[in-house]
């Protein structure tokens, strides 16, 4: 039988908020035992996701984005979703450096960022519903199971 | 946000985290200090960070090309092994010096 755990959380798409939805998927993480390069990616990848639906798919507006996790085994997933103005091209989205905002100075780097420190990163959406971005990371890849090793 | 303004040469003290939420105030503060003081030299000051996205990135990003105008130079000081990852990935290693603490003599 597979180890499962989950949990939702949906906050006001409020700038002081990206803050804590990272800090409170970093926290659901630790019982899969991550290393702090691990923690670190997760953090960055849902920051990045989150700013991205407050910015761009609210546009500065207050409405509720929800992010689910779900813990199956050492796999790690995370999905961050928005009802907002939605992506027309998701492929032109995702280019690197590609940003619809550049007088603002955002980097355009929100994607590379997430797809760089996450296994997979998967978005559907459609324009003037949503967007929903969901993203996989396998915990304790490589690492040694120095427990059962004998001495 | 703390900043120190020593000739043409401006030092950002970053927060704890750089992200979206904090950036949009060091951006607004740190092109009124850069307007008002002739500003040549920006120096990131990382000591205190232990969190940076690609908000931060857009910080840096936006400085350098007011600052490269007027021939100008990007440093950033006190950068952990995690702050190096993002600005190397993100390529803004490339367009600013990065001061390395085992360098120091």
């Amino acid at each position: 039988m597979k180890n499962t755990n989950e949990m939702e959380i949906r906050f006001d798409s409020r700038s002081v908020n990206e803050g804590f939805a990272r800090v409170a998927v970093a926290s659901f993480m630790t019982q899969l035992n991550p290393t702090v390069e691990e923690v670190a990616d997760v953090k960055t990848a849902v920051s990045e996701a989150v700013t991205n639906s407050i910015i761009h798919g609210y546009e500065n507006e207050i409405h509720k984005v929800s992010i689910r996790c779900r813990i199956e085994d050492n796999v790690f997933t995370v999905e961050v979703c928005d009802k907002g103005r939605g992506i027309e091209n998701i492929e032109e989205a995702m280019r690197p450096m590609f940003t619809t905002k550049p007088e603002q100075d955002r980097s355009g780097m929100g994607f590379a960022f997430m797809e760089a420190f996450m296994d997979t990163v998967e978005v559907e959406s459609e324009p003037g519903k949503g967007t929903k971005v969901k993203m996989k990371k396998t915990v304790g890849k490589g690492r040694e199971i120095w427990t059962t090793q004998s001495l | 946000m703390k900043y120190q303004v020593q000739e043409n040469c401006l030092t950002i003290y970053l927060p704890r985290e750089v992200d979206h939420h904090n950036a949009e105030e060091m951006k607004r503060e740190a092109d009124a200090v850069i307007d008002r003081n002739h500003i040549k030299y920006v120096i990131f000051d990382f000591e205190k960070t232990d969190f940076m996205d690609s908000s931060g990135i857009g910080v840096i990003m936006g400085r350098y090309k007011t600052i490269c105008l007027i021939g100008g130079e990007i440093w950033a000081v006190h950068a952990n092994a995690r702050i190096r990852k993002i600005l190397t990935l993100s390529g803004a290693a490339k367009i600013m010096q990065i001061y390395d603490e085992e360098d120091k003599v």
